[in-house]
């Protein structure tokens, strides 16, 4: 350590705080929905919903693929789990259905820990089309249990002893909890010791193993968190709709979605998602009558982003002005903060021209988010 | 008795068929260690160009294969060149994720052109006709030329991967694609022609699997499993392994059968993860 030569770590930018404040009000404005004129819509919450649905998918996606460099073409297996868990717990079992959606949650995580003694057998490609094959194993098994309904599936009908208005804002309150806590929660994560082993591994998982990171058991740990998401997400949806069927509940269209949202928008970003689900429900939008068009084009939006910005749209947006709206990127900064920032290097403290070079170089090359 | 010994006769042959499907699947794993998500999609793709000659031109399916794995291979060797060989690098994220847009470019691309109605390829006699062993055995005729369609081309392509220069090329990129490059050999340019034998192949598979059953633009994801299933049972860097897994891919489907709809299916997976547990390298892995 040189003399004189003293920092923190920081990372909290302008834009960041900024971001800190209007996701707060943007979680206010969400909860009020229900009672707000116009928006509070039936349709309109049921849209939403759905959008909420998506996007904590996609979230829980990239924390295993984009971060975990896991890359599961199967998550539908555990969005089906979370669906027929409520069927069984709420239907059968009598529990509370707004109780058995987090429960959803729970039998999801606990069907990742299991099966993944048989998926982590593989790797790299491998281990997505392997989790494809774990959830058509679900599906068809799904489909021959004839007290959840076989292959035609079963309606979820201790709903109808809620009624209509006070079920759907039920549902469209822990569908906007479940977002925010996700969102929260990704922040909280990746800013601990468990996120910076994870962004470790994103970057490069023989140097993460190197520095001590205990590569297997992150990779289990993010792939149990991801499916309990997905469990919640799909106990969410099917309580929403009222219906689950093996067809619809461990459909691909889950994965497709999620994949699309995350590559368009980011991968290994968490501010890309975001981005991926503003464009993937505008276009659906903007494409309503096209039928299949609308995934032609998203799939070709897709591959042309892979192509010509791997990071995606908010990776070429954060490259070309450097915004960081998340607290999540550590920078060094000099005490004194006219070190870091002064263009030739020239600092109030007595070090060297040279040391305030390399300090800037800390502060300028590779980012840790 | 009989029964049995018949069950895993049509299960081998049907193998046959799905080893046509796996051959590619496991020569673009080994070369790229990359899963091509839009395998099973291509070769839909592919049935769907040999029925343009077939409807149009009055041509015999087994010969309209000609001209699509012609088509396929430049299909093949463009869409590496073109898209896949950007994505390549130290990651194999980007160009799996790419493969997976493909497969749903394709998937909606067919079904906007050719909507949902199922398709099959007409041979005629030789479709239904059958040779018969003993009282109560019959073998189909066009299962058991598929069967031996499916062990000549995987004789030739092993051939080719130990005696030409492009498998000596293959083989080296596969095992050290940057020494390779010091060596002449231009990564890229093996990575496509990987890609365009890989396709070529889907032009049999595709139409041989048009004339068995039908297809439907829904069918590539079922073909990919079981393309993946065969290549995984039988372990990597072998194509007799791949051969023999789709084998025991197909004779699982068939015993599954016995029990119903739907578990031909199901114990063709439950075999590919009983594999996983018990033997994850694959039956027949051959370390070179």
């Amino acid at each position: 350590m040189r003399e004189g030569l003293s920092y923190v770590i920081s990372r909290n930018t302008a834009a960041s705080n900024a971001a800190v404040w209007l996701g707060v009000a943007a979680a206010v404005v969400a909860l009020s929905v229900p009672w707000l004129p116009y928006v509070g819509t039936s349709g309109f919450m049921h849209w939403a919903v759905e959008v909420m649905c998506y996007l904590v998918l996609a979230q829980m996606w990239n924390l295993m693929a984009g971060y975990g460099g896991l890359m599961s073409v199967g998550i539908q297996a555990f969005v089906g789990i979370g669906g027929y868990s409520v069927i069984v717990f709420a239907q059968h079992l009598g529990v509370n259905p707004f109780l058995s959606i987090p429960i959803a949650g729970v039998m999801a995580a606990i069907a990742a820990v299991v099966t993944s003694v048989l998926v982590f057998r593989m790797r790299g490609g491998y281990f997505a089309i392997g989790t494809w094959v774990l959830a058509e194993v679900f599906r068809i098994a799904f489909s021959n249990v004839s007290v959840l309904g076989g292959g035609s599936g079963q309606s979820l009908t201790v709903m109808t002893r809620f009624d209509r208005s006070t079920r759907e804002i039920a549902i469209y309150l822990i569908a906007a909890a479940a977002l925010i806590i996700a969102s929260v929660g990704i922040n909280l994560l990746l800013r601990s010791r468990f996120g910076l082993g994870l962004t470790a591994l994103r970057d490069s998982e023989a140097a993460a193993e190197s520095q001590g990171v205990d590569v297997r058991s992150l990779k289990l740990q993010v792939y149990t968190l991801a499916s309990f998401g997905a469990g919640v997400v799909g106990g969410i949806y099917y309580t929403s709709i009222l219906r689950v069927s093996p067809a619809a509940a461990f459909d691909q269209n889950w994965v497709v979605a999620a994949i699309f949202i995350v590559v368009i928008g980011g991968i290994g970003t968490v501010e890309g998602p975001i981005v991926g689900a503003a464009i993937f429900f505008a276009l659906r939008w903007a494409l309503a009558d096209y039928g299949a068009w609308y995934w032609l084009i998203m799939g070709a939006l897709a591959v042309v982003t892979i192509m010509f910005a791997p990071t995606g749209l908010w990776g070429f947006v954060r490259a070309r002005w450097d915004i960081q709206l998340l607290p999540l990127q550590r920078r060094l900064v000099l005490e004194g903060q006219a070190r870091a920032d002064a263009p030739d290097g020239r600092a109030d403290e007595p070090t060297t021209r040279n040391d305030s070079r390399q300090a800037r170089g800390a502060v300028r090359t590779r980012p840790m988010s | 008795m009989i029964e049995i010994v018949d069950t895993i006769i049509q299960g081998v042959l049907l193998g046959g068929l799905y080893a046509l499907f796996a051959i590619g699947l496991s020569i673009t794993y080994g070369v790229m260690r990359v899963v091509n998500i839009a395998h099973g999609d291509f070769m839909v793709l592919a049935a769907y160009l040999a029925l343009w000659p077939v409807t149009h031109l009055n041509m015999h399916p087994f010969v309209a294969i000609v001209p699509t794995a012609v088509l396929m291979f430049c299909l093949g060797y463009t869409v590496q060149r073109v898209v896949l060989n950007r994505t390549m690098g130290p990651n194999f994220l980007a160009p799996m994720l790419a493969t997976f847009g493909m497969s749903i470019i394709l998937r909606n691309g067919l079904q906007q052109v050719y909507h949902a109605d199922s398709r099959s390829f007409q041979i005629g006699g030789l479709g239904t006709d059958s040779i018969h062993l003993g009282e109560s055995l019959a073998v189909g005729k066009f299962p058991l030329i598929v069967f031996v369609v499916s062990v000549i081309l995987v004789f030739l392509t092993s051939q080719l991967f130990t005696s030409t220069r492009i498998g000596v090329a293959l083989r080296a990129t596969s095992d050290d694609a940057e020494t390779a490059g010091l060596m002449g050999i231009r990564a890229s340019r093996t990575y496509a022609i990987a890609l365009a034998i890989s396709f070529a192949l889907l032009a049999v598979g595709g139409v041989f699997a048009g004339i068995r059953t039908t297809f439907t633009p829904e069918s590539g994801p079922a073909t990919l499993l079981y393309a993946f299933e065969a290549v995984v049972i039988g372990g990597m860097g072998s194509l007799w392994g791949t051969f023999a897994g789709a084998i025991i891919l197909g004779v699982a489907q068939g015993m599954g059968a016995q029990f119903g709809a739907g578990f031909g299916v199901l114990a063709g997976h439950l075999v590919f993860l009983a594999v996983l547990a018990f033997k994850p390298t694959g039956l027949f892995e051959r370390t070179v």
